[in-house]
């Protein structure tokens, strides 16, 4: 018996029928909203058919996209919600800024390339994995390498892009996943 | 309604030209990844949302849930563009390849 599955086992036989039901319910929506979506049928068979399939998902697979949710789970994911809009705002300003550069007649002088290290007190994998993610998704830097300690290796086109770095992305990525203390 | 999709569907293709000039423009193997991997990933983000405006010209269920549809594609190219462009960094960073600095003329 591995560990993961002895931490199922435990998970199951310690009987939290909360987050079991929790992480169920979520996967059951997830799995028939997509179902509804791809499929476009409103017969009542196939409606009874899709319910049927999505159940039998999320009673088989529930482990497996929600596999541990905390009690503010619920919380980590509206906040996630409220973050995303920011983000993609922030996708937009930046890549402005490279379309710029790459356009730009001298555009060898006005790139600067080098690499950067972060230090961040990011601890939980999720929170590490989002951070990554924001970095390379805004234009003009690459995350290079990240540890389980919280430091970014990021590649950074410009000394511009650079700078704004650490600041207001970090202490919104921290603050969804309640790590700000 | 027609404006909109046009001026989506233009902005998309600035981006992608910027994104396929900046390819070719841009001095070493890291810093061409950073038009490669994110022009185009807006650029997908508004041409997409034009075609979904334009699919809902008549509105109706099935026009709505293709336009739905189109969006998933924009959401599995965001998570997927960030992952694509770190391996392909790391890549690089296995291999030992310096990356491109001022001082190094070419």
């Amino acid at each position: 018996m591995t560990i993961s599955e002895k931490k199922e086992f435990k998970n199951k036989s310690s009987g939290k029928p909360f987050k079991s039901i929790l992480s169920f319910s979520l996967t059951f929506i997830l799995m028939f909203g997509l179902w509804v979506i791809l499929s476009g049928n409103f017969e009542p068979l196939l409606i009874f058919l899709g319910l049927f399939s999505s159940f039998l998902c999320a009673f088989f697979f529930k482990d497996l996209l929600f596999s541990d949710p905390d009690s503010d789970f619920l919380l980590i994911m509206f906040r996630f919600f409220k973050y995303i809009p920011w983000l993609i705002f922030e996708i937009i300003k930046a890549n402005f800024h490279l379309l710029y550069l790459v356009f730009h007649p001298r555009m060898k002088d006005m790139i600067d390339p080098h690499v950067v290290v972060i230090k961040t007190g990011l601890k939980k994998e999720m929170s590490i994995v989002t951070m990554a993610n924001s970095i390379t998704l805004t234009p003009g830097t690459i995350t290079i390498n990240a540890d389980r300690e919280g430091v970014f290796k990021v590649h950074s086109i410009d000394k511009e892009s650079a700078e704004a770095l650490p600041g207001t992305m970090l202490k919104k990525t921290a603050r969804i996943f309640g790590e700000d203390k | 309604m027609n404006f909109f999709v046009l001026l989506f569907l233009i902005i998309g293709l600035v981006f992608f030209t910027g994104g396929a000039v900046g390819i070719i423009r841009m001095p070493d193997f890291y810093s061409r990844l950073h038009p490669a991997g994110k022009l185009d990933t807006l650029g997908i983000l508004a041409m997409v949302l034009g075609f979904a405006l334009f699919n809902l010209k008549t509105f109706s269920i099935s026009e709505l849930l293709l336009s739905i549809k189109m969006l998933l594609i924009v959401f599995f190219v965001f998570l997927s563009s960030p992952t694509a462009t770190h391996s392909i960094v790391d890549a690089g960073i296995r291999a030992g390849l310096r990356h491109w600095t001022k001082e190094d003329k070419r």
